[in-house]
């Protein structure tokens, strides 16, 4: 719903919260159930409306549960039983600087100052591991905004007795622990307000009158924040931009103007804003994000334009240049098939609206941030929080890699007639292991962010997956070609009980689809199994909006049905008592 | 703005804030009279309120209001 993306009218949210709600709701949407706890140290009751409707919006639904008033601490130590009951998937401990119990006082000693730090970081640092112990769950946990009043003026910040000073140090703290910990993640307050300002984040007014610690009206910039969050946990950030060129990442219409006459470079104002954004664009690959471009544009020209001198941006920092006359929402289309990646993984940037709204109208859940001008284009794209980081990956690093690789193999195997040959000059080479420390991240990660190749789409957090790894039979497999590296793609969980395998879940990226990666699994899951005097291996479809391709992928196994209810949901049976064959004849297993 | 004009653009606020198109507020309207009314609607309502008469409620003056038509002075009052 356009109402709830940036950028937003706050005012509208706020007083029009019940009809927009009730308007996602009638939307056909398959939504996703989660369960949000709210432990606040104010009065949360706006947070959580307003979180609600931006959390329906990209497709979570999500019942929440609300401390008392201020009784975050004794909720997060005390192990209340209807928190217990209610067993949260996201636990956000909505604390802010009038929490702080022990702010310094002038008088302190030095080592007075450091006792309050401790003390007051302490408290949360309790709360997280106790927390993190009892519900094995994501927390999100904001840091602290600046104080609103500053008794030594700017000295605040430099004094070890100022509360911006201790402020800083408590922040670093909370970001230390965040950079060590799993499944935990800053809030980070400190940058929103003062983004919004501070005098608009805090308010005394509503402070005194209803204990909100952040504004009313600051409330929906700061959901919207912490919607960000829960978005990425749960895999629904965007994956790919596509790119119009003239006009978007240049001044200019190199068709006509030449590309030596564009905006592009140090030499100009405009060129100036134009070359940061193209930096900004091109730092975007560093975080895993695809960079392609649909631009009308005669392909010689569209390169010669990539190719200038003084931009950042080059053809090879590209997967896919699409440069031609086609409309741009079949040239998305066109990129998205190419990519295996689903049309809402986008976000298409083109200075001209009537491409936008074309593109928005023809393609379901497709970002389209509405950029104004070249000078603020960053900051109408970064505000959507499109690709929060929870965790960088050597993956995420590397990804450009792959997808080009991928259409590296894609060129040669049209050389191929028999595909079968094709794969064997792949090269290929995979290693399949049960679930190992260093991939519970990746693995996790997987389980959030597959849709279409997931049999069951059950989501995992690192927690479960960890838990996994001790009680069930775990799979990761990871391929290599000649090509490249792809890293790990597939997953498989299976509950063993008596001598039937359950298969809980099974994943593989589409990255390396049609690449008999699924058999070599297979393989490894029977040989596994044997082990464990299992003669037969359940496997499980549950339908989603995206998964239809692997409808009938245990048929494809050789699996036969033995249940099916009304919704779709189908039940697959595979003998393993006798004599097994392996599937896999093209990839070689490293033991 | 006469005080009919007022009440016009004060019930949609009404409206909006709790979501109910047959709302019609007067003087002697309270916080019992409407089913969602409660202290946490009425920081949505005061701040609702405040943008559509392009106005700022200040702390004594929310915290003393007793009904609709002492918010209606308020609001004459302080768009003169």
């Amino acid at each position: 719903m356009k109402e709830l993306e940036y950028p937003f009218d706050k005012n509208y949210i706020l007083s029009k919260k019940k009809s927009i709600k009730r308007q996602l709701l009638s939307q056909n949407t398959k939504f996703t159930e989660k369960r949000i706890a709210i432990l606040g140290g104010s009065t949360t009751n706006d947070i959580k409306a307003l979180l609600d409707l931006f959390l329906l919006n990209i497709g979570i639904k999500a019942e929440f549960y609300e401390s008392e008033y201020n009784k975050y601490y004794e909720d997060a130590m005390f192990d209340p039983a209807e928190l217990v009951e209610f067993k949260p998937d996201v636990i956000f401990i909505h604390t802010t600087s009038v929490n702080i119990k022990a702010f310094p006082s002038v008088r302190d000693s030095v080592s007075e100052v450091q006792d309050k730090l401790e003390t007051v970081y302490s408290e949360f640092e309790r709360m997280w591991a106790h927390l993190s112990e009892v519900y094995h769950c994501p927390i999100i946990q904001n840091n602290f905004e600046y104080p609103n009043v500053r008794l030594l003026g700017n000295s605040d910040a430099v004094n070890i007795h100022g509360k911006v000073n201790f402020i800083n140090r408590l922040n670093a703290r909370f970001a230390d622990y965040a950079a060590t910990h799993d499944n935990f993640y800053i809030h980070d307050i400190n940058y929103l307000a003062a983004r919004i300002g501070l005098d608009n984040f805090f308010d005394p007014f509503y402070w005194y009158m209803y204990k909100y610690a952040v504004a009313v009206p600051a409330i929906a910039e700061f959901s919207y924040s912490l919607s960000h969050i829960i978005k990425a946990i749960y895999g629904k950030n965007k994956k790919a931009f596509v790119l119009d060129l003239d006009n978007t990442l240049w001044g200019g219409i190199v068709g006509d103007d030449g590309p030596e006459n564009l905006e592009i470079g140090k030499e100009t104002a405009e060129g100036e804003a134009f070359l940061a954004f193209q930096e900004y664009i091109k730092s975007h690959k560093d975080i895993g994000v695809l960079l392609n471009v649909s631009s009308k544009n005669e392909e010689e020209n569209a390169l010669a334009g990539l190719n200038h001198a003084e931009g950042a941006l080059k053809p090879e920092d590209f997967t896919l240049i699409k440069a031609n006359w086609e409309p741009k929402a079949v040239n998305v289309q066109t990129i998205a098939d190419e990519l295996s990646l689903g049309v809402d993984s986008f976000v298409f940037v083109d200075d001209n609206p009537a491409e936008r709204e074309i593109v928005e109208a023809n393609i379901k859940g497709i970002a389209v941030p509405a950029i104004t001008s070249s000078d603020k284009y960053m900051r109408d794209i970064d505000r959507h929080g499109y690709f929060e980081v929870l965790k960088l990956s050597d993956d995420d690093l590397s990804r450009n890699e792959m997808y080009k690789a991928n259409i590296k193999r894609a060129e040669t195997m049209k050389s191929f007639v028999d595909y079968g040959e094709y794969l064997k000059s792949l090269e290929m080479k995979a290693v399949i292991k049960p679930f190992e420390p260093v991939y519970m991240a990746r693995i996790a990660q997987l389980t959030n962010k597959s849709n279409q190749f997931n049999l069951t789409t059950k989501r995992y957090s690192q927690a479960e997956i960890e838990e996994a790894a001790q009680n069930r039979l775990t799979f990761y497999g990871k391929l290599s070609d000649k090509f490249g590296d792809n890293g790990v793609v597939t997953v498989a969980i299976g509950r063993v009980e008596g001598t039937i395998c359950h298969m809980e879940l099974w994943l593989m990226s589409c990255r390396v689809l049609k690449r008999d990666m699924e058999l070599a699994l297979l393989d490894e899951i029977v040989h596994t199994c044997k082990e464990h005097g299992v003669t037969q291996i359940r496997g499980y479809y549950y339908p989603t909006a995206k998964n239809a391709m692997v409808k009938e992928f245990y048929k494809g196994l050789g699996f036969d049905k033995v249940a099916e209810d009304e919704n779709g949901n189908t039940e697959w049976s595979l003998d393993i008592s006798g004599n097994y064959e392996d599937r896999n004849k093209v990839i070689a297993i490293e033991k | 703005m006469t005080r009919e004009e007022a009440y016009e653009k004060l019930n949609e606020v009404f409206r909006d804030v709790f979501d109910d198109e047959e709302i019609v507020v007067n003087d002697a309207t309270t916080a019992n009279d409407i089913e969602d009314w409660d202290s946490l609607e009425h920081i949505n309502l005061v701040v609702a309120v405040e943008k559509c008469f392009g106005i700022k409620f200040n702390m004594g003056e929310v915290a003393k209001l007793k009904n609709v038509g002492e918010m209606m002075d308020l609001i004459l009052n302080k768009i003169g």
